[in-house]
């Protein structure tokens, strides 16, 4: 909006005016985004802007109120958490959400649910289909851990993990649904210096192999270095979108950090 | 903990392992002769209605072990297919229907019961889930009191005697058998198919929690927003988890109809939910081998304690108490000091023990869990 970049190419999710109203609150309001294929597409705001709103709004955990949202031409609106899943979109959480009391392994091979068929009888008679379909399962799931760096902690339970293995393996099991788009919820919260930077090089990593990246993140510098483009909300709407040189500029971003009537 | 470590080692060493199995079996296959020989032929038929409490246990262990349901009236299916037997191989209808087609039947019914009963609490999580299925468990015996007016169904509060005992093909099982010389009474034979269908349970459990449905339940279990998020339909893998649960409960139910021979409504109240609640926790939830043991346990433990009033005789030459007061009293003290020494459970899960080790020893990362009151222990 203030900057004259210029999408090209369909774009991969597309947000149009989305709001949500949380009892009198405007959590959203007519907010849009459309993230191309292949970007990795920041949100930034000050804190309850309503960066995890749109999230859970685009991942099915909320419906919208109004607004619509399609993905790679598909209409998403309305649907469950497990159908946008299904769908192509796989997302972290921003207080680490891993099934605790499972190894790492397993959280990756839960991951690969949506992607797999077995059923009741499958398991108890464990014909060939589906002793190839768990072999299967288990060998992606540990590609995918030495993929995010964490392939020796792959026996270990997810609670007993060190932090930053605990984000990354939510990277893995994301990745494990075989998503086009991955959402992630502040994945540099609570991190150090180091462990942000091995992280940033994981999502270029991830992006440069053909993935497409939506992140929340409050880490400016993370933002600005890793993002394409990013839009900034406050209060729950979109005050600028673009390169994040040009944001950064931006005289209402500057107001909505350092508080309004600085200018 | 030491004993622990040894059997750690021995199931790494195959043979040893199988030597283990192998004398589990022939303990198994003689145990109605030794208990008859040591104790006398009441306590055959204790060691039956544990191995029907074993899969009881394991049925309920699917929905509160594994998917984290917390049913408080699980045992409402043991009723279904108790009264679905009793109804179809009795003078009640004069219907005589054979025991090969009712237990598969059964099953499917106390599996429609289930999805019945799961579908209206998918909503609920925790302490609501665990009233509304109490509920749900008196309904179905108050239903079963009470269906014998306008048109009597269930024979009310009297209950259905006379149930047709289980005959596989021309075998009875209601008659003492003899092959090689060696008797096999009615009791003998029902803990025989008993085992049979105990084993079949146990497998059946074991290859669902190694497998995609029981992964999917256990990540139910630990966050359900997680779990939608990658792509499992909740509702669905609940209602599969209910529907499993339900149909050994179902099973258990149509062979204690054709054991006893008669069933009412009084055997199916609140209490026996708990207790099967109890040796789910108290055996180490979401793991068979404890689940097993803590039934046994639970009907094994509060028999033997019934030999208080001799034990009192021998030590203090007249009985102080009453043992049926002592019972529940010293039945209670142990349940709670297990529950106090071992939180989880006699013998929880290797990943349970590491997750206690865990928080004991070098403080792990916080993890945010916001959803801790959904378990009933985590």
């Amino acid at each position: 909006m203030t900057t004259g970049y210029a999408p090209s190419g369909a774009p991969l999710l597309e947000a149009v005016a989305i709001s949500k109203r949380f009892g009198g609150l405007s959590a959203l309001t007519d907010v849009s985004v459309a993230v191309k294929r292949g970007e990795i597409f920041g949100l930034i705001g000050p804190n309850g802007a309503g960066k995890t709103t749109l999230f859970n709004v685009l991942t099915g955990i909320y419906p919208p109120d109004a607004g619509e949202f399609a993905f790679d031409g598909e209409r998403l609106t309305g649907l469950k958490p497990h159908q946008v899943a299904a769908s192509g979109i796989a997302r972290t959480f921003q207080n680490i959400r891993l099934f605790a009391n499972m190894t790492a392994l397993e959280n990756v091979m839960v991951g690969r649910h949506v992607r797999t068929r077995a059923g009741v009888l499958g398991a108890i008679l464990r014909n060939p289909a589906t002793r190839s379909e768990e072999a299967a399962i288990a060998k992606r799931a540990r590609e995918l851990l030495d993929y995010v760096g964490i392939g020796r902690r792959a026996a270990e339970l997810a609670r007993a993990l060190a932090y930053g293995d605990q984000r990354r393996l939510e990277v893995a099991r994301a990745l494990a649904t075989e998503p086009r788009l991955l959402a992630l919820d502040e994945p540099a919260a609570g991190m150090n210096a180091t462990e942000t930077a091995d992280l940033r090089t994981l999502l270029e990593r991830i992006r440069a192999d053909g993935m497409t990246l939506l992140l929340i993140e409050h880490d400016v510098r993370l933002v600005m270095g890793l993002c394409d483009r990013v839009a900034v909300l406050d209060y729950g709407r979109k005050i600028a979108e673009g390169v994040p040189a040009a944001v950064r500029r931006d005289p209402a971003v500057i107001d909505a950090y350092l508080g309004g009537n600085l200018a | 903990m030491r004993l622990l470590d040894r059997w750690k080692r021995l199931r790494r060493d195959p043979r040893l392992a199988w030597t283990a199995y192998i004398a589990l079996a022939v303990l198994l296959l003689a145990l109605p002769f030794l208990a008859d020989w040591a104790f006398g032929r009441a306590w055959v038929r204790i060691a039956a209605f544990a191995l029907l409490y074993v899969m009881l246990a394991l049925g309920l262990n699917i929905v509160v072990g594994y998917a984290g349901l917390l049913d408080l009236g699980y045992v409402a299916f043991f009723a279904v297919g108790a009264y679905f037997y009793a109804l179809l191989a009795s003078p009640q209808f004069d219907i005589h229907l054979p025991f090969w087609l009712l237990l598969p039947l059964g099953a499917g019914v106390a599996c429609a019961f289930g999805v019945l009963l799961g579908a209206p609490t998918l909503r609920l999580r925790g302490d609501y889930l665990a009233i509304v299925t109490l509920g749900f468990g008196e309904i179905i015996r108050i239903f079963l009191t009470n269906l014998n007016a306008p048109v009597n169904i269930t024979n009310g509060p009297q209950g259905i005697n006379l149930i047709d005992p289980v005959r596989l093909g021309g075998f009875s099982l209601a008659q003492t058998h003899t092959v090689l010389g060696a008797g096999f009474p009615a009791v003998y034979n029902y803990y025989y198919l008993f085992l049979a269908l105990t084993l079949a349970v146990v497998f059946v459990s074991m290859r669902l929690e190694d497998s995609r449905i029981g992964r999917a339940w256990v990540a139910i279990r630990e966050d359900e927003v997680a779990a939608a998020a990658m792509g499992i339909n909740t509702r669905n893998v609940k209602l599969l988890a209910f529907a499993m649960g339900a149909s050994f409960g179902g099973v258990s139910g149509g062979l204690f109809a054709g054991f006893q021979g008669f069933v009412s409504p009084e055997s199916f109240t609140l209490i026996e939910s708990i207790m099967i609640l109890c040796m789910v926790v108290l055996g180490g939830m979401g793991h068979i081998p404890g689940v097993v043991l803590g039934a046994v346990l639970l009907v094994v433990l509060p028999e033997a304690l019934r030999y208080l009033g001799p034990l009192q005789e021998a030590l203090f030459g007249r009985v102080l108490r009453d043992p049926a007061d002592l019972r529940l009293l010293v039945f209670g003290l142990a349940l709670i000091l297990v529950m106090l020494l071992r939180p989880s459970g006699l013998w929880p899960s290797p990943t349970r023990r590491r997750e206690l080790s865990a928080d004991t020893g070098s403080a792990p990362p916080e993890m945010d869990t916001p959803d801790d009151d959904d378990r009933i222990r985590s």
